[in-house]
């Protein structure tokens, strides 16, 4: 499923966002550079209005980019494909359907042989977790299950990118962690790239290789962090507190003191 | 998950215990809202019953009076008038005119409303025209369908055609407009498009509000069926309550009356099992 054989660069160049707003023109992402291999798991982390969901939803194909281009190995994006997958803060799961439903539409619409699609189906069903559940509704399930349904509705579509925009933001702490964690089980099971957009320094810290720090006004990539700690990573220890606090420095620095 | 797992199996016994316990309160609660649904129409059979006796008067009959016509009119035998033993007739002429116009609007309204809400041009093409015709009573049109139709069936299945489809239509629009965008977004980026949206996304999501409008377009629908029938046809529940008051046979119009009530009461309750049925996944939508 994952695609060691065949890495897939994701490279942006020079993208560029405006939004009209009313009569005026808002630029949320001054030219943005960035190259993300294929495996790896990138956290960006940036005040509000930084424009690091609007980058998110350019590399997902939702939003084109008002100059400048995100490509995969070289080839454009230009609009939403079945490579890369988002996993939005609401769900967004289909409430018609059921869990295997939902975690089945991908593989249905490219008309696979039955066995096939039921096959993946079952896999990444218990891949989160959710065989008890398979038969339910978004409905009757808990945020921590349907943030899990679409992570695998995601994930049986043979995505190459997971792209999360604030995944677990909706969600308590408790459910957070255990998610956090089979996150990161999942990413090393399936070798994906992830794109994680989060408000949290220490979400980031705790499940990435490379956090880019956004800063806004317009938004641009201020940093660039890689994180070597091991993994499971330990969240008292104190090189992971000294790299949260180089981070928070950074992300701060930029915080504009409001004027009155 | 592990825990999930456990709690569920340790608790096992108590939980069907009170399932059991919550099934009976349900079954009570059920019987208490019959009882209390069938209640009021008796008391106001019983009102309407001293009303005519107290005030004695003759153009009103009584209950009683009522329910021998409905016993002459379902079986026959009392009165043997042009009437007797006839509501079969009457009730599947009606039937076969609200349904066929019922489900014309629903074969035109539905799509129609799909795609109005769904591209932009058509609803600049459609929309002004449609927010122009709707507020015309259906009843206004009832010359002009007497000129097209001619006097006959297909006029009152043209009234109830146009009584139900706004309904249906605006429905499905709206429900169409109010989808999360984020449906669209997630079904696009796992490979489904064109008329796949439409068949998988925009009508399983816009079903709730597709079924308002046919439950209103329904009741409509019985309500125009008397309009429908005044366009001189023989045979109909309509045409009964005109014939009623033509002859000032108000026992007759009431007993139509209460025939076309029940029909339409019926035909609701399976409307509702429907798309109770259909729409299950969603909980705002039970009753």
């Amino acid at each position: 499923m994952s695609n060691a054989l065949h890495p897939e660069t994701l490279t942006v160049r020079g993208v560029t966002k405006r939004f009209a707003v009313g009569d005026d023109e808002v630029e949320a992402l001054a030219p943005v550079d960035l190259t993300i291999p294929q495996g790896e798991f990138v956290c960006l982390i940036g005040a509000s209005g930084c424009g690091k969901s609007t980058l998110l939803r350019i590399i997902a194909g939702f939003e084109e980019p008002s100059t400048g281009e995100a490509s995969i190995d070289g080839k454009a994006i230009t609009g939403p494909g079945s490579d890369r997958g988002m996993v939005f803060q609401d769900y967004a799961l289909f409430p018609w359907m059921t869990v295997r439903q939902n975690i089945s539409f991908g593989p249905r619409q490219r008309r696979l042989p039955r066995e096939e699609i039921d096959k993946t189906t079952d896999e990444f069903v218990r891949m989160v977790g959710l065989s008890r559940f398979a038969d339910r509704y978004p409905s009757q399930l808990s945020g921590g299950m349907k943030q899990r349904v679409a992570i695998a509705r995601v994930l049986a579509n043979n995505a190459n990118i997971l792209l999360m925009d604030e995944p677990f933001g909706a969600l308590d702490a408790l459910t957070r962690e255990q998610l956090q964690h089979e996150l990161l089980q999942i990413w090393t099971r399936t070798g994906v790239t992830a794109i994680f957009v989060t408000h949290s320094v220490e979400e980031a810290v705790l499940l990435a290789d490379r956090v880019l720090v956004m800063s806004a006004g317009p938004g641009r990539i201020d940093s660039d962090f890689r994180i070597e700690l091991a993994r499971p990573r330990d969240v008292s220890s104190p090189e992971f507190n000294a790299l949260r606090r180089d981070i928070a420095r950074r992300l701060t620095s930029h915080v504009v003191p409001s004027r009155a | 998950m592990n825990d999930h797992a456990t709690i569920l199996t340790e608790t096992a016994e108590p939980v069907a215990a009170a399932a059991l316990r919550r099934r009976n309160r349900l079954r009570l609660e059920t019987l208490r809202a019959i009882a209390l649904g069938a209640g009021f129409p008796i008391l106001l059979i019983l009102i309407w019953d001293r009303a005519v006796a107290m005030t004695g008067t003759r153009l009103i009959p009584s209950p009683y009076q009522v329910a021998v016509m409905m016993y002459d009119f379902s079986f026959g035998g009392v009165y043997d008038d042009a009437f007797s033993g006839t509501i079969l007739i009457h009730v599947w002429k009606s039937v076969q005119r609200v349904y066929g116009g019922f489900f014309l609007a629903a074969v035109i309204g539905i799509p129609l409303g799909m795609m109005i809400g769904r591209i932009k041009l058509l609803r600049q093409l459609l929309d002004p025209t449609i927010s122009l015709l709707r507020p015309i009573p259906v009843t206004a049109w009832l010359p002009l369908s007497m000129i097209f139709f001619g006097l006959g069936p297909n006029a009152a299945i043209f009234l109830v055609f146009l009584g139900a489809f706004y309904p249906i239509l605006l429905n499905t629009m709206f429900g169409v407009r109010s989808i999360d965008p984020r449906l669209f977004e997630a079904a696009s980026m796992l490979g489904c498009s064109g008329a796949g949206m439409f068949r998988q996304i925009v009508l399983p999501a816009s079903l709730p509000a597709i079924f308002n409008g046919l439950r209103i377009a329904h009741g409509f629908a019985w309500i125009l069926i008397v309009v429908g029938e005044m366009t001189g046809v023989p045979t109909g529940l309509g045409s009964v309550v005109m014939d009623g008051r033509t002859l000032s046979r108000t026992d007759l119009v009431i007993t139509g009356m209460i025939v076309i009530g029940a029909c339409g009461f019926i035909t609701d309750r399976i409307i509702v099992a429907v798309s109770n049925r259909l729409l299950s996944w969603s909980p705002q939508h039970l009753e």
